[in-house]
């Protein structure tokens, strides 16, 4: 009714008038907010990547994140346009704190490009020491079972509904079962990195797998 | 897919290692970059002003002109650029679009010229931005309609093959189409007023006569007004029948405004007619002879603007009941005020609430007859508190109805908003459509990729041509990610309907005719830990490994033409049928699918319709009894 609209104007008007000295503020943060990478010698340096690499991986990433940093909000909507039929923001939240070595909530075109180069040039060990530290949401270097029950949920949610067979609600608990009796090897309820390195080296899909996606770049 | 994905595309991918310890089975082969070429920047000249980009940002949308082969027939290959003979001030636009993903209209093209260039590069328009989509849309309608109005008037023009019916109603609408109609049109009017006029007559006091004292001409010259009245009702009467007769709809047609006063309008005297002069029902006779002055509403079919108002005020109603509502609540204040601070004082004419209700209203509106007055100094305060509250009440949103009345008497827009909110849900559909498009996609190419796979893996330099290479590398490389992520849950995307049929496929377990199908269905799993070295093509993408039942089309067995049954079922229709059918038996038959029927099969398949692609790969068979046959 009328009253209601009333209201609801009244109210903005006080927040407006409240608000008005710390939005200003606001805005000055948002708009310091901008990050500018280290110097292209310095990246090829650091990384594996070639110049010419560089320049393209910069390209992209400035042209989606035209401040130069990608916080976690973008992040779940840029990695959700891959997965149109499921919900790819849990899973997106893991990778983003994965790929936020520096914990300081945003991502920089370093992180980026960090991250990038240990997945696509980096050495088998490399490789599955950033998955390990993937699955390890708390980092005190051990995945429990909590742990990779919730990676595995946020893996089957990007799936969506519409899948066949049809997703029941134990799939991926059972999947986490299947996962350490392969991995934990000394049953302490724990995988360790040392156990998991161990057993995916010694197992041929998953180290087949691993060059899978060399030549992304 | 949008810019993001194109530059996000190989860090998803590359993040999808995190996935790999944890799958259980293989992954798929990564698509192949055939095209190593470095990338390189592309000119565009658009009419002599030249535009240059990078070949990736072009090639983010294949299925525009500039991002598909399209572009190659217009190569200049001395200049070594790409020539388009178009208006370079929109390709600005278009090539923005490219580079941030967002299609913005400028404010200042024409709106048909603007259409033109995105058809010609095979932009959709409904991909236009949010800050942009409303103006377009507002001046596309108003180009429409302007274009509409055009064909109107060449309309007018009288078309040969109408009926009795449709002359005579293009002729009460529109009277300027033929004489006849101008002649019906200005008699009407005329009757109309005279109408009125001798409704207001009838009350004026006609001077004394000897025998009575001063009277009403309605009561002195009865016979002659009755007259009057009774052929303007017969007039009006006689239009109402002919507008009924002549209506395209009729039902919509009394259902109508006008209509609906018509008959209001010619009633009262029919049922003055029907009633005697009984004293009883004098008292409601009176009433109904006030709504004669309804006919004065009549004359909103001969005046454009009298319709506009009507229609205005009909929009308005939130600001007027806003009025309202905030008057009747100063109104209900001040009178309780009065009440209470004009009760001590003598012989006082506030003597309830309700009665000082009269006072608030006259005093808030200024009128001020003066019939009420406070007496008590607090009454004195208060009442002038209440006048200048009122100015202020009434003042508020009688502007707000002003500048609405001017805007939609110049606009007459409000309708179009609300068609405009239908337009905004069809292109939400076709938004969803598109994005679901992409998942969709997916499921097609899995077909096309089965067989690309094997014939990578197994064929010679000549199978290679025949690859089916409708994806372009970016969308290869997005399915392959989604590939992954089937891989590494064991479950495959499929599509809605699929999915659906899957649920009622597994809820009819229970019945006892479907069992032996279901019993295959059920223990069919996706075969792929470890056992697969090569992609088969023979295992099929769809929910159906095995082939469940033999379905035999009707058309092959001997139908009679005296049949009463239809007995043409497509495969789709296979499951329904099973449901309703006590008849019908099912046997486990497996075919293999034959790749060289395959790509056949899908090329004829339309992406849009992945029930059929997905069971492409399957042949799903019934055998069916028929009672037709059994009577026979």
């Amino acid at each position: 009714m009328d009253g209601k609209r009333l209201d609801t104007i009244s109210e903005r008007v006080d927040a407006a008038a409240v608000s008005a000295p710390d939005s200003i503020e606001d805005e000055l943060e948002l708009s310091t907010v901008r990050h500018r990478p280290e110097g292209l010698e310095q990246l090829e340096a650091q990384t594996r990547f070639s110049r010419k690499e560089l320049q393209i991986l910069y390209r992209g990433f400035k042209n989606e994140c035209p401040s130069g940093v990608v916080n976690e909000d973008t992040f779940k909507e840029i990695y959700a346009q891959f997965f149109p039929q499921g919900d790819a923001s849990t899973y997106a939240h893991f990778l983003f704190n994965a790929f936020d070595t520096d914990h300081n909530g945003s991502l920089s075109f370093e992180d980026f490009v960090m991250g990038l180069s240990i997945l696509l040039r980096g050495t088998v060990q490399e490789k599955l020491n950033w998955a390990f530290n993937l699955y390890d949401i708390n980092k005190d270097g051990y995945i429990t079972k909590e742990e990779m029950l919730d990676i595995m949920k946020a893996i089957y949610d990007m799936m969506g509904k519409c899948t066949y067979p049809v997703l029941k609600e134990e799939t991926p608990r059972q999947h986490v079962e299947v996962f350490f009796q392969k991995m934990d090897k000394n049953k302490d309820g724990v995988v360790t990195i040392d156990e998991f390195i161990d057993c995916c080296q010694n197992d041929e899909n998953i180290m087949r797998s691993m060059h899978i996606f060399e030549n992304v770049l | 897919m949008a810019t993001g994905t194109a530059a996000w595309l190989p860090f998803a991918r590359a993040a999808a290692i995190g996935w790999m310890p944890v799958a259980s089975c293989p992954m798929p082969l990564a698509p192949r970059d055939n095209s190593k070429k470095k990338d390189e920047l592309i000119m565009l000249n658009v009419s002599g002003r030249r535009f240059q980009t990078w070949r990736t940002t072009l090639d983010r949308y294949p299925d525009t002109l500039l991002g598909s082969s399209e572009k190659d027939f217009f190569y200049n290959e001395e200049a070594k650029e790409y020539f388009f003979d178009r208006d370079p001030d929109v390709f600005r636009s278009i090539l923005n679009f490219y580079r941030t993903g967002k299609l913005h209209y400028p404010r200042q093209e024409c709106i048909s010229a603007y259409d033109e260039e995105l058809t010609f590069f095979g932009i959709i328009p409904e991909i236009i931005g949010d800050c942009c989509y409303e103006e377009y849309k507002d001046r596309k309608r108003e180009n429409l309609e302007r274009l509409q109005d055009d064909q109107e008037d060449n309309k007018d023009m009288k078309l040969p093959n109408m009926t009795i019916r449709e002359t005579m109603w293009r002729a009460f609408e529109n009277p300027h189409t033929s004489t006849m109609a101008l002649v019906f049109y200005y008699v009407t009017g005329f009757f109309i007023a005279i109408s009125v006029i001798t409704n207001v007559v009838e009350t004026v006091p006609c001077g004394a006569t000897p025998h009575h004292k001063n009277m009403p001409c309605g009561e002195r010259y009865t016979v002659a007004f009755f007259c009057m009245d009774t052929a303007c009702v017969m007039i009006f009467t006689v239009e109402y029948l002919l507008r009924l007769f002549a209506a395209p709809s009729r039902y919509r047609f009394m259902r109508s405004v006008m209509s609906i006063i018509d008959v209001v309008a010619i009633l009262p005297y029919y049922i003055g007619l029907v009633m005697s002069n009984n004293e009883d029902v004098s008292g409601a006779f009176v009433t109904l002879r006030v709504f004669r002055v309804f006919r004065i509403f009549k004359f909103s079919r001969h005046s454009q603007g009298l319709r506009i108002l009507g229609y205005t005020l009909k929009s308005c109603a939130s600001e007027l009941g806003f009025l309202l509502f905030s008057l009747t609540m100063a109104i209900i204040i001040f009178a309780t005020v009065m009440f209470y601070a004009e009760k001590g004082s003598s012989s006082s004419k506030f003597t309830s609430i309700p009665a000082s209700f009269w006072y608030t209203i006259v005093t808030m509106t200024t009128l001020g007859y003066g019939d009420m007055v406070p007496k008590t100094i607090a009454g004195k305060i208060f009442g002038s508190i209440c006048s200048l509250s009122g100015v202020l009440v009434i003042a508020l949103p009688v502007p707000v109805i002003v500048s609405n009345f001017s805007r939609i008497y110049h606009q007459n827009q409000r309708a179009d908003k609300r068609r405009a909110q239908k337009v905004q849900k069809t292109r939400q559909a076709r938004i969803r459509i598109a994005k679901s498009g992409s998942a969709n996609a997916f499921l097609a190419s899995k077909h096309h990729g089965l067989l690309n796979e094997l014939l990578e893996l197994t064929g010679t330099e000549e199978d290679e041509q025949k690859l089916i290479r409708n994806t372009s590398l970016l969308e290869s490389q997005h399915h392959h990610l989604l590939h992954c992520l089937e891989k590494t849950t064991a479950h495959e995307f499929v599509d809605e309907h699929m999915f659906e049929q899957n649920c009622l496929e597994e809820a009819l377990q229970s019945y006892p005719s479907r069992s032996p199908s279901v019993s295959s269905q059920g223990s069919c799993t996706i075969c792929c830990c470890g056992s697969r070295r090569h992609p088969d093509p023979r295992v099929p993408r769809g929910p159906l490994q095995e082939l469940s039942a033999l379905h035999i089309q009707s058309s092959q067995l001997a139908v009679h033409p005296s049949s009463r049954s239809n007995l043409n079922l497509r495969a789709e229709d296979g499951s329904r049928v099973n449901c309703k059918g006590g008849q019908v038996t099912t046997a486990i038959i497996s075919l293999p699918s034959p790749p060289s029927l395959a790509p056949h099969r899908e090329g004829r398949h339309h992406p849009h319709h992945p029930t059929t692609t997905t069971i492409s790969n399957v042949f799903r068979v019934k055998v069916q009894l028929l009672e037709k046959m059994l009577l026979k």
